[in-house]
């Protein structure tokens, strides 16, 4: 299906992606740059590195106030919502009754409100999903007049540093208001790289200049939705779509750690009959890494055979810069999940050798306090 | 002879033997190439059948043969160092050579004129 570049949202960063020399493709219904002149490894080598700069505006940025908020995503996740403090950050998951994944998101407590930023892609759903659940007592805003700019990798703090913040006690999944450049900025220190980095909100005015003030610094380079691809699956991190649907359960995609003890031990989140069961029990399949051998990518789709009989599929698949070789994604029934288990990834009747791996493929850096 | 395909593969005749590869522009369309698959020497292949793959980060693309024949020799070279395939060095880096047994089958592709036009 051809997408027409008339009716694709554009972001306030449009013209200096542009500018810069993006390749902008559709994505999610959004022209977006999937990468610039220096392409996908270069960028993503430089986020590793250094810093990479991603807009990342088209995510939606909905905010929740009132005093029924925390009761209604409570009823939609299995985030106790309750107990995120003033100034945190949680990483949670709109469920469905069957213990499926609507969608992933992150919940944050700013100002006694709660800040939402859910995928460009499951926006219109989830929007639809929240004013669904609306009541009395809960006011619903989405952001459309505020940019998204994600500085990720081990330089980014020493940037916003040289640009006056001061981050003391600032650490991994803290919120807050900074002033970039005599911008009202809302900074989160978290990102879906992998790496240290931060996710920061401003009002659509400001983007092109704050994104100009960033990149001046030499530690910075502009990096596309394919380097952020790349990262997130060295990183082992799930992307709705590919490792999480309304089919998946999260204890399958290795997600234990987003169902709070206290909604576990209450059981009332939707699907919790199911995905408790396999929260106590493993999951029949799990989420694994994939390392396939002789060079050659295996991609979305591919089955995964042991001996001829189908045992799993990949989920998301390419090449993992850091790793200077193919990397995939992919689900395998829970007695092969172990790391080192070989098996044949099976595309168009050609077969690849694979091995499992234990994720992230590399390691997390977040600075935590 | 130079000739292009709308699959952005091109093919030199010279004689019965053609040369063929993708244009600058398939190659800067790739993006980042991670391998590379070539067909071996020897082989009969058939105008449009799928004869090599190129891998970038993103995706995979299948080449396709722009004619019928005899596959004599491939770059082997091509596969030591798949970041010198750039779109300015388009033509040395070609995929394999190709005894065409029938001549017409390079009637219906696009001279370097028209293929411009058309990625334009």
């Amino acid at each position: 299906m051809e997408t027409s570049k008339t009716l694709l949202h554009t972001t306030p960063l449009h013209a200096f992606h542009v500018a810069h020399g993006a390749r902008m493709v559709p994505f999610a219904g959004w022209d977006m740059p999937v990468q610039y002149a220096d392409g996908i490894k270069a960028e993503h080598l430089a986020t590793r590195e250094s810093a990479g700069l991603f807009d990342v505006s088209h995510m939606a940025q909905v905010w929740l106030s009132g005093p029924a908020a925390e009761a209604m995503l409570e009823a939609l996740t299995p985030t106790d919502v309750r107990a995120i403090g003033e100034g945190r950050v949680r990483y949670s998951l709109f469920l469905n009754e069957t213990g499926g994944v609507l969608d992933d998101l992150m919940i944050a407590r700013l100002d006694g409100g709660l800040q939402l930023v859910v995928n460009a892609g499951r926006a219109d759903h989830d929007i639809a999903h929240l004013r669904a659940h609306l009541g009395d007592g809960v006011e619903m805003t989405v952001k459309s007049d505020r940019a998204l700019l994600a500085l990720q990798g081990p330089q980014s703090p020493a940037v916003l540093e040289r640009l006056g913040l001061d981050l003391a006690g600032f650490h991994f999944m803290q919120i807050g208001h900074f002033s970039i450049d005599g911008a009202d900025c809302i900074v989160t220190r978290s990102g879906y790289t992998g790496e240290d980095g931060f996710e920061i909100s401003m009002p659509a005015e400001d983007a092109e200049r704050l994104a100009t003030r960033l990149l001046a610094d030499d530690a910075v380079s502009l990096a596309g939705l394919g380097a952020r691809d790349t990262l997130r699956l060295e990183a082992g991190l799930p992307l709705w779509g590919h490792e999480l649907d309304e089919t998946i359960n999260p204890v399958a995609a290795g997600l234990r750690f987003a169902l709070s003890k206290r909604r576990r031990e209450a059981g009332d989140f939707p699907g919790a009959g199911p995905i408790l069961d396999d929260f106590a029990n493993g999951a029949p399949r799990q989420l694994v890494g994939l390392l396939p051998q002789g060079g050659r990518p295996v991609r979305d789709g591919a089955e995964l055979a042991l001996d001829g009989t189908i045992v799993g599929i990949v989920t998301s698949g390419g090449f993992a810069p850091s790793l200077d070789a193919p990397a995939a994604l992919g689900f395998v029934d829970s007695e092969l999940a172990a790391a080192g288990t070989e098996l044949m990834a099976l595309t168009r009747g050609r077969e690849t050798p694979v091995v499992t791996a234990a994720l992230p493929l590399v390691p997390h850096r977040y600075i935590r306090g | 002879m130079l000739r292009y395909t709308e699959d952005h593969e091109w093919i030199n005749l010279e004689g019965d033997t053609g040369t063929v590869g993708i244009s600058p522009h398939a190659i800067e369309q790739l993006g980042d190439i991670v391998f590379v698959e070539l067909p071996e020497a020897g082989t009969t292949v058939a105008r449009g059948e799928s004869v090599a793959v190129f891998e970038s980060v993103k995706a995979a693309s299948d080449i396709y043969s722009p004619a019928g024949g005899e596959i004599t020799e491939i770059n082997a070279g091509l596969l030591d160092d798949l970041t010198a395939i750039t779109p300015e060095r388009a033509r040395e880096c070609w995929l394999f050579k190709i005894r065409i047994e029938n001549a017409s089958d390079l009637d219906e592709l696009m001279d370097e004129e028209s293929y411009n036009a058309m990625i334009a």
